[in-house]
Formats: C-alpha cells, sequence, structure tokens
C-alpha cells in the first residue's frame, strides 16, 4: 500500500516566462491559480486555505484581488512577504494548514511583473542634503551605498562566491561564467524559460560586466511570471480518482529557516548557514540523503550563488563545490542535475513566483511529463530558494508510488 | 581647518580614525547599528560598550560594482574585510578597480577621506580600507 499520510502536491501550473505587457499581476495569477486547479481536478471551492505572495506589485492583497477573479469562497486567505522565498513561504503556509488539519486542500499562488525592471540595486542616489544630518540605525550623514560596500543583489551574491573561493579555493571568474553556461544550455530545452538561448563561456565572460565575477548572463532574468500550487492531505488525496492519485506528488519535506545568529550574519548576508540548516531539516523529515535525489533546482540567482550551494544543500563534501561541478555532476546527464530547467539565469526570475516554479519543475520530472528535457525515472527531487533578509526554503518531493 | 563630522557613528575621527563597534557587554558580539538587544539568542543581553576595532585587516571577499543604483560613481571596490575578528563592510580605495590589483587575503587599511562639504562649510569624512603595501 502506498503511504497516503502527510501533505501531496494535486495540481500545479507555471506560466510562460518573460514579457506579458498584457497582462497585469492579477491576470498571470489567475492563469497560474486556474491552470492548477484544473491540473488538479478540482473546484476553487474545495479549497480551504489560500497562501498568495507578490513582492513589488505594491498593492494590497493579491490573495483577494484574485479571488474576485476566480472565486470568492470566503475562505481565509494568507498574503505573505519573504522575499525571494515568498513563493516558498506560500507554498509553506498552505502545506501547514493542511498539516495542522484546519482543511484537506490548499492554494499557494506567487506571482511577479518584473519584465524590464533593470537592476535590482538599492535606492537611487540623491543629491547630499543642504547640511549633515545623521538619520537612521547607523547616524549615517550621507548615503552609504556605494561609499561602505554595496547594496547591489549581483554585489552580495559576487561577493559570497568570492568568500566561498577565499575559504576553499579553486575559484575563477571562467568557473562561475561555466556554471552560468550549463544553465544556459540547460534553458534550450524549456518552452516556458524566459530565454532560451545557448551561450559560450566567452560569450559570457565578454558580456557587460555588473559586479565581477557575474556579467549580465550570469544573473538571473528578470521577468513576467506566475506559478501556483494545490496541496492535499492524504487522508482526501485517498478519496479522489486513480488518476489524480498517480498524478499526486508527495511533499516529503517542507522547511523554512532563517539566519541563526553568528558572527558577521549583520555584515554581510550568510546564505550558508541557513540553507545547510534547512537541507538538513528536510533530508531528516523525509528520510533521503543527497545521494538520492535525482534532480535539484536551487536557486542560482547568480552563477557565484549555485556555487555555494552544492555546498548547502550537501550535494557535495564540505568544501567540495568546485570539484562537484568541474566533474559534471550537476549537468543534466550529471549524477546530481542541477537546474534543468535552465535556472533563474535563463529560466528567470519573478520573484514571488520563483518558489513554487521549482517545485512546478520537480514534479514535471517527477510526474514524467517534462517532455524534451524529461530526467529520465526520476523518483525525488529537491526545490530551494532564498531571500535575502534572509528566509530560506527547501521542498523534497517524491513521485506518487501508485 | 573646516569642521568634520563622520558618513557614520561608528567612524571615529578624533585622533587615530578608527571605527567602533557595538559590543554586547554580556558576551561581547559585535554591531555597527544602534542596538535595541543582543541578536545572540543564548545572551539576551540589552547593554552594549563601544569596543574599537583594528583598523588593519585582510579581505574575505570583494566584488568589483559596474552598475549600481543611478547616482552612484562605478566602478568601486566593495568588500568584507576580516579586522581582527570583526567582520566589517567597507570599499577597497585608493587602488585601480580590477582583479589585478584586488586580490582575495589581500591586507588592509582603514582610510579616511572627505566626501563634500554642507552649505556650512562642515565636511563629511567617509572610510574604506587601501591596499597595505609590502
Amino acid at each position: 500500500m502506498p503511504n497516503r499520510d502527510g501533505v501531496w502536491i494535486l495540481g500545479i501550473h507555471m506560466t510562460k516566462f518573460g514579457k506579458h505587457p498584457d497582462k497585469d499581476t492579477v491576470d498571470l495569477a489567475a492563469e497560474a491559480a486556474l491552470g492548477a486547479l484544473g491540473d488538479a481536478g478540482v473546484r476553487i471551492r474545495d479549497v480551504g486555505v489560500l497562501a498568495a505572495g507578490n513582492l513589488l506589485g505594491g498593492g494590497l492583497g493579491i490573495g483577494q484581488q484574485l479571488q474576485k477573479q476566480i472565486g470568492q469562497t470566503g475562505i481565509p486567505v494568507y498574503n505573505v512577504a519573504n522575499a525571494c522565498a515568498t513563493g516558498a513561504t506560500a507554498l509553506r503556509t498552505a502545506v501547514m494548514a493542511v498539516k495542522a488539519g484546519e482543511c484537506d486542500m490548499g492554494l499557494a499562488v506567487g506571482v511577479e511583473k518584473l519584465a524590464g525592471a533593470g537592476l535590482l540595486a538599492g535606492k537611487d542616489r540623491k543629491a547630499d542634503a543642504p547640511t549633515w544630518q545623521p538619520s537612521g540605525r547607523y547616524g549615517a550623514v550621507a548615503a552609504v551605498d556605494g561609499r561602505i560596500g554595496t547594496e547591489t543583489m549581483p554585489g552580495v551574491f559576487a561577493q559570497i562566491g568570492m568568500e566561498y573561493g577565499h575559504r576553499y579555493g579553486g575559484t575563477s571568474f571562467e568557473l562561475f561564467a561555466r556554471i552560468a553556461e550549463k544553465n544556459h544550455a540547460h534553458s534550450t530545452l524549456n518552452p516556458l524559460a524566459a530565454y532560451q538561448k545557448r551561450f559560450t563561456v566567452e560569450e559570457i565572460m565578454n558580456d557587460v560586466m555588473i559586479a565581477y565575477p557575474n556579467t549580465r548572463s550570469m544573473c538571473s532574468a528578470n521577468c513576467d511570471g506566475a506559478a501556483a500550487a494545490v496541496v492535499v492531505s492524504g487522508e482526501k488525496l485517498r478519496t479522489l480518482s486513480g488518476e489524480q492519485q498517480r498524478r499526486a506528488v508527495k511533499i516529503s519535506a517542507s522547511v523554512l529557516t532563517t539566519d541563526p545568529w553568528e558572527e558577521a550574519c549583520q555584515v554581510l548576508p550568510n546564505v550558508n548557514t541557513l540553507t545547510r540548516n534547512a537541507a538538513a531539516q528536510a533530508y531528516e523529515q523525509a528520510g533521503v540523503g543527497p545521494e538520492d535525489l535525482d534532480l535539484v533546482e536551487l536557486h542560482d540567482c547568480f552563477a557565484t550563488a549555485e556555487l555555494v550551494h552544492y555546498d548547502n544543500l550537501m550535494l557535495c563534501k564540505e568544501g567540495g563545490a568546485v570539484d562537484f561541478f568541474e566533474s559534471g555532476a550537476t549537468g543534466r546527464d550529471g549524477s546530481t542535475p542541477v537546474n534543468v530547467s535552465g535556472g533563474l539565469e535563463s529560466k528567470g526570475h519573478p520573484i514571488a513566483a520563483t518558489g513554487i516554479a521549482n517545485i512546478w519543475e520537480v514534479c514535471h520530472h517527477l510526474r514524467g511529463e517534462a517532455g524534451d528535457r524529461q530526467i529520465d525515472g526520476a523518483r525525488v527531487g529537491l526545490a530551494h530558494v532564498i531571500g535575502l533578509g534572509s528566509a530560506c526554503g527547501v521542498h523534497i518531493l517524491e513521485r506518487s508510488a501508485v | 581647518m573646516a569642521s568634520q563630522v563622520p558618513i557614520v557613528d561608528y567612524l571615529v575621527l578624533d585622533g587615530d580614525p578608527h571605527l567602533v563597534a557595538n559590543e554586547c557587554a554580556a558576551c561581547g558580539a559585535r554591531y555597527f547599528d544602534r542596538r535595541n538587544g543582543c541578536a545572540n539568542p543564548d545572551c539576551g543581553g540589552t547593554e552594549f560598550t563601544r569596543a574599537a576595532v583594528a583598523t588593519t585587516g585582510e579581505v574575505k571577499a570583494f566584488t568589483i560594482v559596474a552598475h549600481a543604483a543611478p547616482g552612484i560613481p562605478v566602478p568601486f571596490v566593495a568588500a568584507l574585510v576580516d579586522c581582527g575578528g570583526t567582520s566589517v563592510r567597507g570599499n577597497i580605495v585608493n587602488v585601480e578597480p580590477d582583479p589585478d590589483h584586488v586580490t582575495l587575503g589581500m591586507k588592509v587599511r582603514l582610510a579616511t577621506y572627505v566626501i563634500g562639504a554642507d552649505r556650512d562649510g562642515t565636511e563629511a569624512v567617509g572610510f574604506g580600507f587601501e591596499p597595505i603595501s609590502s
């Protein structure tokens, strides 16, 4: 008898990532949500909780706006925000509600309109004030971004990759460029990716420099997109059709962590410890190890970030991320394919959608529905996101045993 | 000489310029921002003293920022510097901003420079870290 406990993905949908000039956030969220409900074979009336995230839209209550388009059933809505981990946070919220027995079915949605947003940086620097007046928690008399380090995301994550290189050695500009080359090559098989263009290492290294060693094609692609998932309790799943049971994907682990305090973590964001903690909890919950993973979608917001997460997710031995990549392990034909979707660098990174879109990718393979990019026989997969601040989401998913 | 103010309150200009951290009186954890309490969950301290930070250190991580928010001059080198066990964020200054001149593990020391003067003629002074020539 297959295990019918726990919480399962019953339906999941991702919109095409890219430019959607004729659609607003509500349109995209509705497309993803209706797609997920259709994929699940259920109606909004069946759903007991809605968790929704939209980080940069500025509007209040994306969840309620969505309800007004797809069905106002009066259920509780949780509008969530956790930087780039917003989608994973929405999914985790729905999972917690089902796990707690508050309802037997939940819907999680993440959506972002980000095409043409350009560099994600700190605030534009205004002219200095007429007189120096200390303000803020550092008593600053003038803007500090660019004067005391950088607040640009490419710059912050560049330092994170460089710090790994300082600690363990073996990194280089070319190595980071080759990670981006891999993900861009993967994206050519993903029709929903924002970019499906292969680049040579030379093209990547000669692209516009953003924050050394990250060039433009080593940065996540700003784009529009949405993703949504319907989760269901094992008990409820047992009452559904054989086809629904066969396509259901088990959420073997659902974990969200934040930074535990340690020296320097408030100076340069430490994306390592909370990711390592999330991975350790997830492997324990799921009862699987890194060696059992058939594919991994991890948060390659920049090429420099992908490298450190090989180590943080314990896909390699501690300090061994460079050798692990050099071995070819993370290519789609390798032992632990990483970001076969193309990753954030080419599939794109519509922020609040990302933490559900990576689950969609893994589910697609576990269901055997990934088409040209199918990882044959995929049975177990892991999806990871991190939002600076920080929040880290890790989900481990397993194919239905039906 | 024009009067001067530091760009941030953790830069001390009197005497030899140096940085000061808010050091938890209970556990010794160091912070640069205004504190409500200690972030070390095993501590819970709410008393802080001002502790001088070493003015020399080693570059633990850096990036050369070529694209920044509008109004910010580029390129510049942003770095994380280990100053005797206290991590500090700052730019690497007085060096060519390219990977041939900035390296991981490079030894640096605190350097100050005038950012500009306000309408009263008061100068704001910033800080960075410059290579210690061997």
